[in-house]
């Protein structure tokens, strides 16, 4: 009897052991630096612990940045999961394979594609003297407001959306849209009471994701919209890189900490997401 | 009828989305009004200053990180099969991190980390450790940063080609035989991973060949900071780097479906 359970148990150490350089460099490069910013968030000037720091983010400038930054990513989130959804059943439903490959292919090489170059190639397009700019007479200024940085965040986000929900709308049995309609079932129907349903959590995944990667994006916004666009992230830079009031360091942290909040509440939504929808891609 | 017409529509809107910038950028770069044809903008490119340089760095930052990121997570991954499956919330947790700590914030606490560090250490041994790991030619920070962001890929490919093999019986058959742990390693466990750690390992070269955040905000040249640097006001050498580096991230992911189709 207790062999079998000396050698689990010599096992498992040995099993912390082979994870132990994984686990030490995770605490010194991710430990150290989110301790650091969690207690220089609550950190008051003059030195002990307090909530100043996050109350003054919580007043303008920094929560207009704020509310901006999540009301953008949430356009970007609804738009995109519903765009990369309309897509993906498009495609998978053409029934031409070199159209599938090519936009699942098209799919993950843009939803790799971000920051500065993104914004180059929408500036030349849709920018001051852009080409399509000119062309259709719009005047300066189209693209570097909040939709145009929407227009050009659904550029990864869509691609990304087809990537999620491609293997869920796969998923969808032809069998089961044969039945509802042998029931006399309308499309609408169809898709109210059975697709809609099994699709949701991959939707609702997909536009997660969504979220996160339009919250946490810098770059695109930092080369396109400059200060126009009040946005966390562009003020966290600033902070950073002094481009403020000297004293306003810990400002930086606790809008990070903001930042972080939000993105936990929203990735609390996702991970129970993520198991329930993969019991439909088995 | 009417399921051809959305179907026509929806494509049809898309390939104006994505097609019509790609297609401009392009133009943009090899036409110009007073010259005409030209591909001197991506001749510009080679010959910029920093161009060598920088892609070095990048390049040399990408092959530490994919070692790395494999020495890490594979023994790891291989424990959680043969023994210890209380570490798989534990790596599931840490996987997640990335997702939840934007990389704004992350540089955000790195910097601030390593300012209090340099002032608290500096009568001690580990300033000069500090110092070192910060060099500008080859930043030990950035690798482990972007180890923790390229964990998270590397995990995932690694778990799904763990997945389709028998890990438990190929160690055992091995260890019996008195094979040693590195042996098993390295000539059992990982030729039969070729597709899953290819796959990891250009997923973890795409990240650093695309990362700017972390990079521009503590004040390193590698490529994609280079590429804004340089940029400046030529707006046609710009545009050719971005297509350059979209390119590149294509010539990635074509490798790797290359990489996963030969080894099955």
């Amino acid at each position: 009897m207790t062999g079998p359970v000396r050698s689990r148990r010599r096992g498992g150490g040995a099993g912390w052991l082979a994870a132990a350089p994984l686990l030490a460099v995770t605490l010194i490069a991710f430990g150290i630096p989110v301790v650091v910013l969690v207690v220089g968030a609550f950190t008051v000037k003059t030195g002990g612990l307090g909530f100043d720091n996050l109350s003054a983010t919580m007043r303008e400038p920094y929560i207009g940045a704020l509310w901006s930054s999540v009301k953008l990513s949430a356009v970007v989130a609804v738009a995109g999961a519903i765009l990369g959804a309309f897509l993906a059943q498009a495609v998978l439903t053409s029934r031409s394979g070199l159209l599938r490959e090519a936009v699942l292919t098209a799919s993950g090489v843009l939803s790799n594609f971000g920051g500065v170059p993104l914004a180059f190639i929408w500036i030349a397009t849709l920018g001051n003297s852009g080409v399509v700019t000119a062309a259709l007479g719009l005047g300066p200024g189209a693209l570097y407001n909040f939709w145009g940085l929407a227009l050009v965040y659904l550029y990864f986000s869509v691609p990304l959306m087809v990537l999620v929900i491609a293997p869920a709308l796969d998923g969808l049995k032809p069998q089961w849209r044969e039945a509802a309609q042998n029931n006399g079932a309308s499309t609408w129907q169809f898709w109210r009471m059975v697709g809609i349903p099994v699709l949701g959590p991959s939707l609702l995944g997909g536009g997660v994701l969504l979220f996160g990667g339009a919250f946490a994006a810098y770059a695109t916004a930092a080369a396109m919209v400059g200060a126009s666009v009040p946005l966390v992230t562009l003020q966290i830079a600033d902070a950073l890189t002094g481009n403020v009031l000297i004293g306003y360091e810990n400002i930086a942290l606790a809008l990070s900490l903001d930042m972080i909040v939000i993105a936990l509440l929203v990735m609390a939504v996702y991970l129970p997401l993520q198991k329930r929808s993969s019991r439909w891609l088995a | 009828m009417a399921g051809v017409t959305w179907r026509r529509v929806t494509l049809g809107v898309a390939a104006v989305y994505f097609l019509v910038p790609l297609a401009i950028a392009v133009w943009f770069t090899v036409y110009n009004e007073s010259r005409g044809f030209s591909l001197g903008a991506y001749g510009r490119i080679v010959s910029a200053p920093g161009f060598g340089e920088s892609l070095l760095t990048s390049l040399l930052l990408g092959a530490a990180v994919i070692v790395l990121v494999l020495l890490l997570a594979l023994p790891a991954l291989l424990a959680v099969r043969l023994g210890a499956p209380g570490l798989r919330p534990v790596l599931e947790t840490i996987t997640t991190l990335p997702l939840i700590v934007p990389p704004i914030t992350y540089v955000v606490g790195i910097a601030n980390a390593l300012r209090g560090g340099t002032d608290a250490l500096a009568a001690t041994p580990f300033w000069q450790t500090l110092i070192s790991i910060q060099d500008e030619d080859f930043p030990v920070v950035l690798v482990l940063a972007y180890v923790m962001l390229a964990l998270p890929f590397a995990y995932r490919s690694l778990d799904t080609g763990l997945r389709a093999i028998d890990v438990r019986t190929l160690v055992e058959a091995a260890r019996n035989l008195g094979a040693s742990w590195p042996y098993v390693l390295f000539r059992v466990i990982l030729p039969n991973l070729r597709s899953s750690v290819a796959s990891a390992g250009f997923l973890s070269l795409a990240l650093v060949m695309g990362e700017y955040t972390i990079a521009a905000l503590m004040g390193y040249r590698t490529f994609p900071v280079w590429i804004v640097t340089i940029s400046g006001n030529d707006g046609q050498l710009s545009v050719a780097l971005s297509v350059l580096s979209l390119g590149l991230i294509w010539l990635l992911l074509l490798t790797l479906s290359g990489a996963g189709r030969k080894a099955k």
